[in-house]
């Protein structure tokens, strides 16, 4: 009688516990698919990023501009009423995650960014005829000292290494013989050390052998702010930067 | 009932029958008791935590000085004196640990570096959230009376809000959200006080209301009502949703109270001189009024400044007679407005009122007919401004400015969860209520009074940070940590030059000693800095120093006596003790020294990244241009210049080169030789 009843039991628990992960499981898949609404009218064949790809935003903040990907078909002519989804790492979140394209076959989303600095690597997806298409796209989230570092460069860097000019600031790079390098030139600034940037900034560029037109800002700037432009720099590179020294995990 | 009984008293027999047999099941109860507490703490969420931490590390190149860091138990950061029990370290154990900055597995994260030390301020202040918690739904989701969830990262900023009252440069959200404050005319109908007692002031100026049917029609101010960004989309007027016979209403109740001003209306105007239609465009250029006031371009762009209203429509809006009183002297019809009382003459102001006119919209208010006002209707028109509080941001004939309008927000930041009446399906958290209370107030009730503002998502977020930071924990921060907002100091020049400076407004756009606006360079040391000639011809013309800016200073048309006034004023009282007066003038520098100077300034300093010397050589426009700048600086500004920019002018971007003595003396000679073509000069 005993063993029987704690058969009994047993089936019980295990019945139990099968079905709560299985209700899980629905109701998570549930509320992970918001766009049964969406009916979409028609398919494209290939998805093209129209704005919003490559920002750089505080960590957890929305972005300035908002995603937009166009969906085309195979003449290249934009598809309106094509259903797109976003996707990206955990902590990113999408508003709307799931959206038909409008009449210009363009879908937007406003992108809000995770919590922790780096690099958010970004994809859009469109069922198209058989398979789906995806688009992949990057924007990058800095940290508190980076986003330090942005606004000290943004006062004393870019407008000779930024040589993008804007309506409101006109950039010096045009002007400069020896042209700077952009902050994002990865190929370049990876390789030159932290030490070795932070002498050029502090006592500009003569101090390794570099030019003249770049000022030494060491009696102007601080060391953390020198710091904070340099963790800038490296969040912008481009390829990313691998900081130096032991791989510590065994794998 | 007979087999129960059965079956109780054989158990009992079974249990407690013999005393060794009893002995041995009591004993048996006391050691599982015992066993409960430590049974508990190892199967406790923290300690899980700590186990899963001390795996994570175990393959680690450096896992033997990351265990020995470690320390099993439960961490706390006391801090008595800000009130602070932090058991986060419990559970998240990388926070300090540099090796880990590639670990993104939460609780053990590094923490991103900030200005603060972990151990002098523990989480909660920045972060919210309940640090005595041993779980992670309390410490982070609770929502009990007086308790508070953890504040989401995008609003983090305003945990640095509660001490720093100043402007920090690190937290660009919070100050945008405080200026905000001030300038979205929020605090107009919100009281709010800092910690240290201060009033947040308000920076905008709502139009005073007493003259408002000189300046414009009953139908524009109707259209206005119902929407103001239909009008001007840059505009900080917020929308009342009004009816159509509400909106009609306050139209009648504003203009029938309006008294007229002398010298607004059409029959007290001057013969006026004929416009020059072709003249205006470029009347509007050179009199620089994109510096302050912005235009929709053709692609719906603002072009131009936001210090004064937007003029897309303003041909809908103003009378021609008034606008042309206005630019006659602005101060006779508001004596605070911001804009400058430009000299100018009165063909110079048929001009600019036609070519003002010509801003219009013909279908903006093409629809709006409105029958005469019955008393009835007046006084109902009467009966919402003093309702919907009008009268706390405009002057309004007849009606009290009202005080205390709207809750006072100096500790909204604090508010308790129980407190809020939240949305069906809102989230109950307190940076949800706000920033949805500021997105849309009006779904909060129909008895909402606050207006719909039109804010983007990245104002919104700043403005809610800014509340965020207002705590009762910033309140009961001890002094020496808190840092206070640097005041407006209530400088005011004094005589005839005094009453210049305040009827060209030049405060709007300089700073003088502690007090006015950023656009333009602080001038409080002006009168060591510049030459007596130039300073003279500038005011008559001014051209700018900088190819490259877009805003610039305006020519105010100033008579001779005025501009010498204004100079002699300037030069006299606007000293700065650090600068040398005397310092030799350039000319007794010999030829080798300057020449050196040039050497310089081409090779070690490489000064031509940034500024032109030659016009035809160098490109930098970051700096001034220096052509003749020996005829506009003086040699002991140049030297201190050199010798420590930010010294002069924090804010200046130039770098501080920490020139030896003789490097600077030879380039103030270099520079004082630059006197240009003298072409300026001779002008006048």
């Amino acid at each position: 009688m005993n063993t029987r009843l704690s058969a009994q039991t047993k089936f019980r628990v295990l019945a139990a516990l099968a079905i709560l992960p299985l209700t899980m499981l629905l109701c998570c898949k549930h509320s992970a698919l918001p766009n049964a609404a969406l009916k979409a009218t028609a398919q494209g064949t290939a998805l093209v990023e129209s704005s919003g790809g490559h920002q750089v935003g505080a960590t957890g903040t929305t972005l300035t501009d908002p995603l937009v990907v166009q969906v085309n078909d195979d003449q290249g002519t934009a598809v309106p009423g094509a259903l797109v989804e976003f996707h990206g790492p955990s902590g990113v979140s999408f508003d709307p995650a799931a959206v038909l394209t409008d009449s210009s076959g363009q879908a937007t989303t406003a992108v809000t960014l995770g919590t922790i600095a780096g690099r958010y690597q970004l994809s859009a997806m469109t069922p198209g005829k058989g398979k789906s298409v995806t688009l992949d796209t990057l924007e990058i989230a800095l940290g508190y000292e980076q986003r330090v570092g942005s606004i000290l460069a943004d006062k004393y860097c870019s407008r000779c290494h930024d040589p993008e000019s804007s309506p409101v600031r006109v950039s010096n790079y045009d002007n400069l013989e020896v042209k700077p390098h952009a902050f994002s030139e990865g190929n370049t600034l990876n390789k030159i050390s932290d030490a070795d940037l932070t002498s050029i900034i502090l006592h500009g560029g003569p101090a390794l052998n570099r030019s003249a037109l770049m000022p030494p800002y060491g009696n102007t700037l601080s060391a953390p702010d020198i710091k904070a432009i340099i963790a800038y720099i490296r969040a912008l590179s481009d390829p990313p930067y691998q900081p130096p020294g032991t791989v510590y995990a065994r794998q | 009932m007979q087999p129960i009984r059965k079956y109780l008293s054989s158990v009992w027999q079974a249990l407690f029958g013999d005393p060794v047999r009893a002995f041995g099941v009591v004993s048996l109860i006391l050691l599982l008791a015992l066993a409960i507490a430590p049974a508990k703490e190892h199967f406790s969420q923290w300690h899980s935590y700590q186990r899963k931490y001390l795996g994570l590390i175990r393959d680690r190149g450096d896992a033997i000085s990351l265990r020995r860091r470690f320390e099993p138990g439960i961490h706390q950061i006391w801090l008595p004196e800000l009130g602070v029990v932090d058991r986060c370290t419990t559970c998240h154990l990388g926070l300090k640990e540099a090796s880990l900055s590639d670990v993104t597995q939460q609780p053990f994260r590094k923490h991103p570096v900030v200005p603060h030390s972990l151990d002098a301020f523990g989480c909660v202040i920045c972060h919210g959230g309940q640090g005595q918690a041993t779980t992670v739904v309390e410490a982070h989701h609770s929502e009990r009376a007086g308790e508070e969830p953890i504040l989401p990262t995008r609003y983090i900023e305003s945990g640095c809000g509660q001490c720093h009252q100043n402007s920090l440069p690190g937290t660009p959200q919070l100050n945008l959200g405080r200026t905000m404050l001030s300038r979205y005319g929020c605090v107009h109908c919100h009281a709010v006080t800092r910690p240290d007692g201060s009033k947040v002031a308000a920076t905008d100026h709502p139009p005073s209301l007493v003259h408002i049917a000189d300046k414009t029609t009953r139908e524009w101010l109707f259209s206005w009502l119902k929407d103001p960004q239909a009008y001007a989309a840059s505009t900080t007027m917020p929308n009342f949703k009004l009816s159509d016979a509400d909106a009609s209403d306050i139209s009648a109740y504003l203009v029938n109270s309006s008294s007229p001003k002398a010298g607004d209306t059409a029959a007290d105007a001057k013969p006026a001189a004929n416009a020059d239609p072709a003249a205006g465009p470029s009347l509007y250029g050179e009199s620089f009024c994109a510096s302050c006031h912005s235009v929709q371009n053709a692609a719906g762009n603002l072009v131009g400044g936001d210090l004064g209203p937007e003029l897309t429509r303003i041909g809908n809006k103003a009378k021609p007679e008034w606008l042309a009183a206005w630019l006659q002297n602005p101060r006779v019809y508001d004596s605070t407005t911001p804009m400058p009382h430009y000299r100018f003459a009165p063909q110079q102001i048929a001009t600019l009122v036609a070519f003002l006119q010509t801003k219009s919209d013909s279908d903006y208010g093409s629809g709006v007919h409105l029958d005469a006002a019955t008393p009835q209707q007046i006084a109902h028109g009467r009966k919402l401004i003093v309702e919907l509080g009008c009268a706390a941001c405009h002057e309004i004939n007849g009606v009290q400015k009202p005080e205390n309008f709207a809750p006072d927000l100096s500790a909204i930041g604090s508010k308790p969860l129980a407190q809020i009446v939240f949305l069906p399906g809102m989230e109950h958290s307190l940076p949800t209520y706000i920033a949805a209370k500021i997105r849309q107030p009006r779904a909060f009730g129909s008895s909402v009074k606050m207006p719909q503002f039109t804010l983007s998502a990245a104002q919104t977020d700043a403005l809610t940070t800014a509340l965020l930071a207002l705590t009762a924990r910033g309140r009961s921060m001890p002094d020496n940590l808190r840092v206070a907002a640097v005041p407006e100091t209530n400088y005011q020049p004094a005589g005839p030059a005094g009453k210049l400076i305040t009827e060209l407004a030049c405060f709007s756009c300089h700073r003088f000693n502690g007090r006015g606006g950023e656009m333009a360079p602080d001038l409080s040391w002006e009168g060591s800095s510049v030459q007596r000639q130039w300073l003279t011809n500038f005011l008559h013309n001014p051209n700018t120093l900088r190819p490259s800016l877009i805003r610039r200073m305006p020519r105010f048309n100033l008579s001779d006596s005025d501009n010498k006034e204004l100079t002699d004023y300037i030069l006299t009282v606007y000293q700065s003790p650090a600068i040398d007066a005397d310092l030799v003038p350039a000319a007794t520098n010999s030829a080798d020294v300057v020449e050196h100077g040039r050497q310089l300034f081409y090779s070690k300093y490489a000064c031509q990244s940034c500024h032109i010397i030659d016009t035809k050589t160098d490109k930098g426009y970051i700096g001034p241009t220096l052509t003749q700048v020996g005829s506009r600086l003086t040699a002991g500004w140049l030297y201190a210049w050199l010798k420590n920019p930010q010294a002069l002018r924090p804010s200046t971007t130039e770098p501080n080169q920490n020139l030896s003595d003789e490097d600077a003396h030879a380039l103030t000679a270099f520079l004082m030789s630059l006197k240009g073509s003298g072409g300026q000069g001779a002008k006048r």
